[in-house]
């Protein structure tokens, strides 16, 4: 095997990803860290420019708040996510988020990015919450600022892409730094830092997604966010939250075109193949959910639970009504051809746009089908699970919240720690955006506001505890051995077959990832098992994942992407074992549109309106897990 | 197949130590080959049809061939993005065409000013829950906190 070069980075603060969290963590940081003289590195495992889940662009921003003009107030947004999410929420987070995210959502603005207005030159809603945008360059322009923010800080702020992030570094209770390698250039990255902040995002192809051919890609959430997040802060032995609360988007099908603006902006409706609407049809099953099944508006998760009736009952298609919708909204035009004419015209852009900018593929699915929206209807249909605590999961690292908002019970579990606003378990260790959880809803614009708020806390936590980290260098050479196992695993056997892939010494990173999906599809609740599953399916799966487990030390890489696809897949391993457990532990059926448990079939408030928290210990390699009450704030 | 590259016109970005498309694929899936001095997606199926390597290629040298298993053939969908906006050319399968164009920014690039004069930062406590620009970005007099 060639030789590897390790680069030791000193720094002050790290920041681990390069998405929308991370470009908030960045800018922010790179503020406060001119002041006090702080340096700031930033690494990325692609480039920041295009990034993350807004690489490709996005058609709205979904979380606004609009308190500075009247529009809503932080207690609104509260309440609705505690309804969204059916009780579990850490309301504090979510809060702090609310009366952060407007800031970011102007700033984004005055950096360049086009918000549509009305005629009054306010912005346009999509729905309460959301606001339209020409977001073809969202990333691009959060990046810029970003990077011209980090520019300021001359040499103390550094930006290196194209790095792999593997591993935390932890001495004792606190953590001090991360692993990883280049993907372009035989280079063993160590970084110390005085505070890390974890931004490395959701996870996709954990479960098997519905297409498995070329369109294997085309997942909703985009498919490098491979759960790097959760592993750094599980590996760390930092707390886990909600790692059983994924995430089942209803997107049009195969493309995964986003619902939102066809049912908040154009007001469509999904009808079955027979035209029943499931949203009136089966709305007698709601109150069996309540308080939330019958309080407004009706959670994603019962919404998509109402639907997958359908299906089970052989109803489907289910269709996203276009045709009528777009039908209804020309109709106030009908008597003017002139106007009608140009209404028809700016809905067709507008229904174009909105794939254009986010989800390129659904609009290339329409030409090469001969859809136009304005004639036909298009398919719906439930996606794959993933894990995305920043949309309508939960999923991520249990953090301490600010000191104005946090209830007293969740102050306590850090006044050893220090109270650092989103700080884990873990000293030093930072997370935002999708790594921190129990804080749904932050779409892009909070995960923006979320990195901020992690920025100034890590820097709080800077100055408080301005020491140098404290990094076993022999410690690090064993996991340098480790993480380049796989190449080494390859040159050493790859010979002796007469197919590189086939090989009784190894296997190879894709397939490890399609055993992992098959584990999970077939017994977590994956799309073919209808997202239903029981103790026995959960403890199979567990056994099943202990064989991968084994096997992951035997994983082979030809190359460095393939050295990256392996460690992907050993993190996707990783949030599954934890997703496993915790639906595992907990005996009820919350969520039923994300997963349901068919031995559990109600829910149960008495029970678990709790939070269900883990640890895994690195010491014995044990999973302790247990429950956290909610507690509400006064809204 | 994804994204692919079209031959003939692909020159390798004439070589440069990396190529357009390497720089910006977000799931690292574009690489050179060097001896025919050609770019291309070593992975098709794990790619997300993102676009950016068609829209930063300076030779428009990659377009998408979308995805076999669902998508049938005959449709093109092909972005020209400028500094401040993007036209879509699309091509259906029975040959129709419709172009549409979108705003992407409205500042030049490059030129994003990530502390704007009219929002000061009011505190300099660290420790303050008050973020960089706030309270002037938020529109509000000040930061929200529960009333006790």
């Amino acid at each position: 095997m060639q030789p590897f070069e390790t680069v030791v980075v000193d720094t002050d603060l790290l920041i681990l990803g390069g998405g929308m969290s991370a470009c908030g963590a960045a800018f922010e940081a790179a503020y406060w860290a001119k002041k006090y003289g702080i340096k700031v590195t930033l690494v990325d495992k692609a480039a920041v420019d295009r990034s993350g889940a807004v690489a490709m662009g996005l058609s709205a921003i979904n979380e606004y708040i609009g308190y500075g003009k009247g529009q809503n107030t932080c207690e609104d947004y509260v309440r609705y996510v505690r309804q969204d999410l059916m009780g579990i929420s850490r309301e504090d987070l979510v809060y702090d988020i609310a009366r952060h995210v407007d800031s970011s959502v102007h700033l984004f603005e005055k950096w360049g990015l086009p918000i549509w207005k009305d005629e009054k030159g306010e912005y346009v809603h999509e729905g309460r919450w959301q606001i339209m945008i020409n977001g073809e360059s969202y990333k691009v322009v959060v990046a810029e600022a970003a990077k011209n923010a980090m520019a300021t800080l001359g040499d103390k702020g550094e930006i290196i892409e194209r790095v792999f992030i593997v591993e935390p570094l932890v001495n004792g209770d606190t953590c001090v730094g991360a692993v990883g390698f280049s993907v372009r250039e035989p280079k063993f990255y160590v970084f110390k830092a005085k505070a890390t902040i974890v931004c490395m995002g959701g996870a996709v192809h954990v479960f098997r997604p519905r297409s498995v051919g070329e369109g294997l890609g085309r997942a909703w959430y985009p498919p490098w966010n491979c759960g790097s997040s959760a592993y750094f802060t599980i590996r760390a032995g930092a707390e886990m939250t909600c790692q059983e609360v994924r995430f089942i988007p209803v997107r049009f099908k195969d493309g995964y075109g986003p619902v939102g603006a066809w049912f908040l902006l154009f007001k469509s409706r999904a009808t079955n193949a027979f035209g029943g609407e499931y949203m009136v049809e089966r709305a007698g099953e709601l109150p069996k959910w309540a308080p939330y099944g019958t309080g407004k508006p009706i959670p994603a998760n019962l919404r998509n639970w109402l639907g997958m009736e359908d299906i089970m009952a052989g109803k489907g298609p289910i269709y996203m009504r276009t045709e009528e919708a777009i039908a209804n909204l020309a109709a106030a035009y009908k008597d003017d051809p002139k106007a009608f004419k140009k209404k028809m015209k700016e809905l067709e852009a507008e229904a174009w746009e909105d794939f254009l900018d986010m989800t390129i593929t659904q609009s290339f699915l329409w030409a090469a089908t001969n859809v136009k929206p304005e004639e036909r209807p298009s398919e719906i249909a439930a996606a794959e699970p993933y894990f995305i605590g920043s949309h309508s999961g939960a999923s991520g690292a249990w953090v301490c919240g600010p000191e104005d908002l946090m209830p007293e019970e969740y102050k306590a579990m850090w006044k050893d720690l220090g109270l650092y606003n989103r700080m884990t378990t873990i000293k030093g260790m930072f997370c935002a955006g999708d790594a921190a959880g129990a804080s749904s809803h932050k779409f892009s614009s909070g995960s923006h506001a979320e990195g901020r708020i992690a920025a100034k806390g890590a820097i709080a936590y800077i100055l408080d505890n301005n020491k140098a980290p404290e990094v076993d260098m022999a410690k690090v050479e064993e996991l340098k051995k480790t993480i380049l196992k796989p190449l080494e695993t390859f040159e050493q056997y790859s010979a002796i077959s007469s197919d590189p892939e086939i090989n009784p010494n190894y296997i190879m990173p894709k397939m490890f990832m399609f055993r992992l999906q098959k584990i999970m599809d077939e017994y977590a609740g994956g799309v073919t098992a209808q997202f239903t599953t029981n103790k026995p399916m959960l403890e199979r799966a567990l056994e099943l994942l202990t064989f991968l487990k084994e096997d992951s030390e035997k994983l082979a890489a030809r190359d460095l992407h393939e050295l990256m696809r392996a460690w992907e897949n050993v993190h996707r391993m990783w949030i599954a074992e934890s997703h496993v457990r915790h639906v595992l532990f907990r005996e009820e059926s919350r969520w039923p549109g994300y997963y349901f448990r068919a031995d559990y079939p109600d829910m149960d408030e008495k029970n678990w309106r709790v939070f269900v928290n883990s640890v895994w210990n690195p010491a014995t390699g044990e999973w302790t897990l247990k429950k956290v009450p909610v507690v509400n704030l006064p809204v | 197949m994804p994204s692919y590259v079209i031959l003939e016109k692909c020159d390798g970005c004439k070589g440069q130590d990396k190529t357009a498309c390497m720089y910006i694929c977000p799931n690292d899936l574009m690489v050179l080959d060097k001896e025919r001095m050609k770019a291309y997606n070593r992975e098709p199926e794990l790619c997300w049809e993102c676009y950016n390597c068609v829209k930063i290629c300076p030779q428009q040298a990659v377009d998408i061939r979308s995805y076999a298993d669902f998508v049938p053939l005959g449709a093109s969908v092909v972005p020209l993005r400028g500094s401040q906006d993007i036209m879509w050319t699309i091509k259906f399968r029975n040959g129709e065409i419709k172009r549409f164009k979108f705003p992407i920014r409205t500042t030049p690039e490059g030129q994003a000013k990530p502390w704007p004069d009219e929002w000061p930062t009011t505190t300099d406590d660290i420790k303050s829950p008050l973020l960089c620009t706030e309270p002037g970005s938020t529109l509000a007099p000040e930061l929200p906190t529960l009333k006790k």
